[in-house]
């Protein structure tokens, strides 16, 4: 454990408070007025007051977050302003779908990415790296709801081999794992490439193949793993990316995970949930990156010093 | 002598010349727009809807009887714009904050930097997602969320250049001779930190128009009607299993202008290094 992965933890706290207190602001700020909403366009101004009143949102902003605070570190999100459900409720029903499909892209990605980038970096400038070249750069160009669209209009409409839209069985999965997996995947692949040829060029590298090590087991045991940290790296600061795709996704897919929930509460105004929502997206890109260091650490004795 | 064009376009790498092909081509597009588009990219016709391609109509009409390939070469003026827009604000921002942050350092840098790293926490399009929802969908408020997520790139890379430059020893010699901060950082240090930023800037417009397409294909970009192409593949995607052709096009001109400018970053970078 090093003194920068000691200090993003401490830090941890502090930014979850800014942030929240940001957001909470912010979030009360928006144009249209849920209160009307809900008490229906016939509603008089005192029933729109007392809708006010038991949402607690005639009290000052101060006092309005400092109860926010409050439940939120006892786990309680506040409750849905259109669904009348608990936030955390909500977010929990919606979690496990968003992740599975997040692994499954990961999964792909990592599966075309590290071997891929692996055979380009072996063998540089040769027929395949020029593919593989091509092949991520327009991969990380097609925006994800077009590729969302062609596979819908192929496996669905025309050949009828998989269902449309939602997350009905296994087969749902298929489609929208593989457009979230397309960015990933040509970031993933380019940096195990970049990383591979730099790892390369080093002196055991050449210590090994001039004692006769066999090429797979020079590429596997003495270079991939030396290659792996700044790819690790790259996962965790792409997260983010990766959760932006996944709304995009999930809309298009009608996949009812959180990108999903995310889209119909800005559509209702419904403050918590907005609010749940980015602090769970906030609190797992963070968590990722802490994952991610903490993991290279791990497997590379050289960042474990300080 | 001078040098033979063909001579000096082989020793230029492949990606910088189908980059700047792609992107001169989409400059062009939309410099003669009214001239190359048949039909007026907003006239409807109620009796002529999703026509098959045609020579009157080379990409077919949508719902609405819109052509298809008029209102896809009236949207590279929108895709120009939010490039434009987006990596100037976002790349003048930014720059100037890490910058600032390097030169004086201490408690101004590191707060600097402390709002950088919490705006970098967010997902991109969850912050553009938040903003737009406090100030209503429309296009000048989708850059402005756009560039607000894309200022924490420019702030580091700034930042890092600054470190660096500042040990340089013409910065030194400057500093002894009596330069102030400011002649420091607008002499010394930005232009030579020019080159990088410009090969990030080059690197970010391609995302700049997959999150601008994203947000309007979500709707909460331009305006329904608008020729612009995130917003064109929203009304084409109501109309999956009757007509591809309205979501197809527009689709295909966002992934050329993308890869276009990802190229031409790739390009600059590889001729940058050399």
């Amino acid at each position: 454990m090093n003194a920068r992965i000691i200090n993003k933890m401490l830090m941890l706290p502090v930014v979850m408070l800014v942030v929240s207190f940001a957001v909470f602001v912010a979030v009360r700020h928006l144009p249209g007025d849920p209160a009307r909403m809900l008490a229906g366009p016939a509603a008089t101004q005192d029933a729109v007051d007392a809708v006010h009143h038991s949402l607690g949102l005639d009290r000052p902003v101060m006092q309005q977050y400092g109860g926010f605070m409050r439940g939120a570190l006892a786990g309680d999100l506040g409750v849905s302003i259109e669904s009348r459900q608990p936030v955390g409720r909500e977010i929990a029903s919606h979690f496990p779908y968003t992740l599975l499909l997040g692994l499954s892209a990961y999964a792909l990605a990592l599966c075309f990415g590290i071997p891929g980038g692996l055979a380009a970096a072996m063998f540089q400038d040769g027929v395949w790296d020029r593919i593989f070249m091509g092949i991520t750069i327009v991969l990380a160009s097609v925006p994800n709801f077009w590729f969302a669209l062609l596979l819908m209009e192929l496996f669905s409409v025309r050949l009828g081999l998989l269902p449309l839209m939602g997350a009905h069985s296994w087969s749902s999965l298929l489609m929208p794992s593989l457009t979230l997996a397309l960015m990933p995947m040509a970031l993933i692949g380019r940096m195990t490439r970049a990383s591979m040829i730099a790892v390369l060029s080093r002196d055991y590298i050449r210590t090994a193949r001039a004692k006769g090590v066999g090429l797979m087991r020079l590429c596997l045991r003495h270079a991939l793993p030396n290659a792996l940290p700044p790819v690790i790296t790259v996962i965790g600061m792409n997260l983010g990316s990766v959760i932006g795709g996944a709304v995009v996704t999930e809309t298009v897919f009608g996949w009812p995970g959180l990108g999903h929930l995310m889209i119909e509460a800005v559509r209702w105004r419904d403050y918590p949930v907005i609010e749940g929502v980015t602090l769970v997206a906030v609190l797992s890109v963070i968590l990722v990156n802490l994952a991610a260091d903490i993991l290279i650490s791990r497997i590379d004795p050289k960042a474990r010093r300080i | 002598m001078t040098v033979p064009f063909r001579a000096l376009a082989s020793r230029l790498p492949l990606s910088l010349l189908v980059g700047m092909v792609l992107t001169t081509f989409l400059v062009v597009g939309a410099l003669v727009a009214p001239l190359i588009s048949p039909a007026d990219p907003l006239s409807q016709d109620l009796y002529a809807t999703f026509q098959p391609m045609s020579w009157g109509h080379p990409f077919g009409t949508d719902a609405f009887g819109r052509d298809v390939f008029s209102r896809i070469v009236y949207g590279t003026r929108y895709s120009l714009a939010e490039v434009c827009i987006s990596v100037l604000v976002s790349c003048v921002a930014g720059t100037l904050a890490g910058m600032l942050a390097g030169l004086v350092g201490g408690y101004v840098e590191q707060a600097i930097m402390w709002v950088v790293d919490i705006v970098f926490a967010f997902p991109g399009i969850v912050l553009a997602l938040l903003i737009l929802s406090l100030l209503g969908p429309g296009f000048i408020n989708m850059l402005l969320a756009i560039s607000l997520f894309s200022i924490p790139v420019y702030a580091r890379l700034a930042q890092n250049l600054t470190h660096t430059l500042q040990r340089t020893e013409y910065v030194e010699a400057a500093r002894t001779l009596g330069a102030g901060t400011w002649r420091i950082l607008y002499v010394h240090i930005m232009r030579n930190a020019l080159g990088p930023i410009l090969v990030q800037s080059t690197l970010t417009a391609g995302s700049v128009i997959l999150t601008a397409s994203s947000l309007s294909f979500l709707g909460l970009g331009v305006a329904p009607a608008t020729p612009e192409w995130g917003a064109m593949m929203s009304d084409g995607r109501n109309y999956l299993g009757i007509d591809i052709l309205p979501s197809l096009f527009p689709g295909l001109a966002i992934t050329i202008a993308v890869l276009g400018f990802n190229l031409l970053g790739e390009g600059v970078r590889k001729v940058m290094e050399k």
